[in-house]
This record gives structure tokens, sequence and C-alpha cells, in this order.
């Protein structure tokens, strides 16, 4: 059942992300492009993306005591503000703003066979790895 | 140049909060997109499958709107040493600091997490300091 929902709303969600137009690189830098032709839907998207949730997390989830499906939340606790947070959020901003690429996006343009999307989909693997082993070895 | 789009920009906005939000009620999991995928090869994980599916539905998705003839424009204009360094940067950060625009910027956010909200904050103000240097200064 777990992963009949998951599929769900993966698929959902990524119908979002299309509408929503981050799939398309362009529509994204065209956002973070302050200076220029700034464009500025993707505001109204996390705009509206968060307020949805946080109107259903605060009404609904947080009533309960677990999720229907599941045993538990797996929602984070740690309310630590440390210096992977902070450097691993501008690293990601660096590179996000150089593509106008982030991770659900590149997952849904996996169907256009775009080269360049198959390729920054490794290197993103390749990243994520890196900073696995950067996690590891602190500890 | 993209044109400003707010019904779209709005109505795929809320069908992002709303598939987060019904994943969470339903499953317990939070939709951070990074870390689902990186989740998905992490040896240690225990229960990966769920992860897959996800994955899965992310892939196939671009099909559910072909079938309601609905198409959007895309360009990726970006060179090619760009795209590998920005998506190792973007695999890199978004692992180290525990989540991307989805996991911090909808769902962090959603739930007035701090750490969330100034992770949102810093990969929004350097996205756009870097988009301004690499577009009005050096051009990549």
């Amino acid at each position: 059942m777990k992963l009949f929902i998951s599929f769900f709303c993966g698929l959902f969600f990524g119908v979002g992300l299309y509408i929503a137009q981050m799939t398309n690189p362009a529509k994204v830098i065209n956002f973070l492009d302050v200076a220029g032709n700034w464009d500025p839907s993707l505001m109204l998207v996390m705009g509206s993306g968060l307020s949805v949730f946080a109107f259903g997390f605060f009404f609904v989830v947080n009533k309960k005591t677990q999720p229907v499906f599941s045993k538990q939340f797996f929602i984070p606790e740690h309310k630590l503000i440390d210096k992977n947070l902070v450097i691993g959020a501008a690293l990601f901003g660096a590179g996000w703003g150089l593509t106008g690429i982030c991770p659900g996006p590149a997952i849904v343009n996996v169907l256009t066979f775009e080269p360049k999307i198959f390729v920054f989909i490794g290197m993103m693997l390749m990243g994520m790895f890196a900073a696995q082993k950067v996690l590891k070895a602190k500890l | 140049m993209t044109e400003f789009t707010p019904l779209s920009a709005l109505l795929g906005g809320a069908l992002l909060g709303f598939s987060s939000l019904l994943f969470l009620l339903l499953t317990g999991h939070i939709a951070g997109i990074s870390s689902i995928v990186s989740g998905s090869f992490k040896a240690l994980n225990t229960n990966p499958q769920w992860r897959w599916s996800f994955l899965l539905g992310l892939i196939l998705s671009p099909l559910v709107l072909t079938l309601f003839d609905y198409h959007n424009e895309s360009s990726i204009d970006i060179s090619w040493p760009v795209i590998i360094v920005g998506g190792f940067l973007v695999g890199f950060g978004t692992c180290l600091g525990s989540g991307c625009t989805s996991g911090h910027g909808i769902c962090g956010i959603g739930r007035l997490s701090p750490r969330s909200i100034l992770s949102t904050c810093i990969f929004m103000l350097v996205a756009v300091i870097v988009v301004f240097v690499s577009r009005h200064f050096i051009v990549i």
C-alpha cells in the first residue's frame, strides 16, 4: 500500500512541478535573475506550496499520533542550526543558481532524454555520494 | 525570457503542497526530493522501496500531462562545464544541508522549522547572487 501511495504522490508532485514550470531551468533562472527580466512566478509557487502544506500540517497532521498507513511520522526532529546546514545550503544555492535545476525537476525531466539532464543527475548523485562520505567522516 | 504566469504558478504550487501533505499524512514521510534520492542509495537504508516508487512517480509524471495535451516550453541554456559543476554542487549541497526546495522550502517552512527557514534563505540568496554574477558580470 505504501508503495502504491508513494508512486501516486510522486506522480502528483511531478505534475505540480511541471505545471509550476519548475522543470524549465530558464524559468527558474529568470526568477533568480532579480536584476534582469525578472519573472516572479516561482515566488508564487513556493508561496502557495508552503501555505497549503502549512494549513494541512497544523490543522490535520499535527493532531494525529500516527500517519494513516504507517506506524510513525518520520519528521526530522533535530533543531540544531549547524555548519553542515549552512554550508550545504550555500553550495546547493550555488549549483541551483548556475543551472536552474534542482533535484525534483531533474528527475521529472528524465523522459525528455535530454543529455544535459542525465549528466546533471549523474553529477548530482556523485555529489550526494561525496557528501555522505564527508558526513560519515565527521562522525 | 519567460512570462509571468501567476495562475499556473499558484496551481502548480498548490499541487506541490497538497501532494507533500498527502504523502506525510498517509505515509509519515517528508516529500524532500534530495533526501528521497540520496536515501535510495544509502547502504544503511533498510527500506528504500517506497523511495523508488516515489521517484518512479516523478519520472512518469510528464506522461500525465501528455494525456491532457498540456505542454510547457523548456530550455536549458547552460554550458556543459556548468552542468557538470552545478550538478555536483546541487547533489553535495542538498545532502550536506539535508534538503532542497521541496524538503526545506515547502515542507520545512510549512512546519515553521527554523532550520528550513534559514536554509531556504541561504540557498535563495546564494542562488540570486550567483545568477547576478553569471548573468551581469561574467557570462558563463
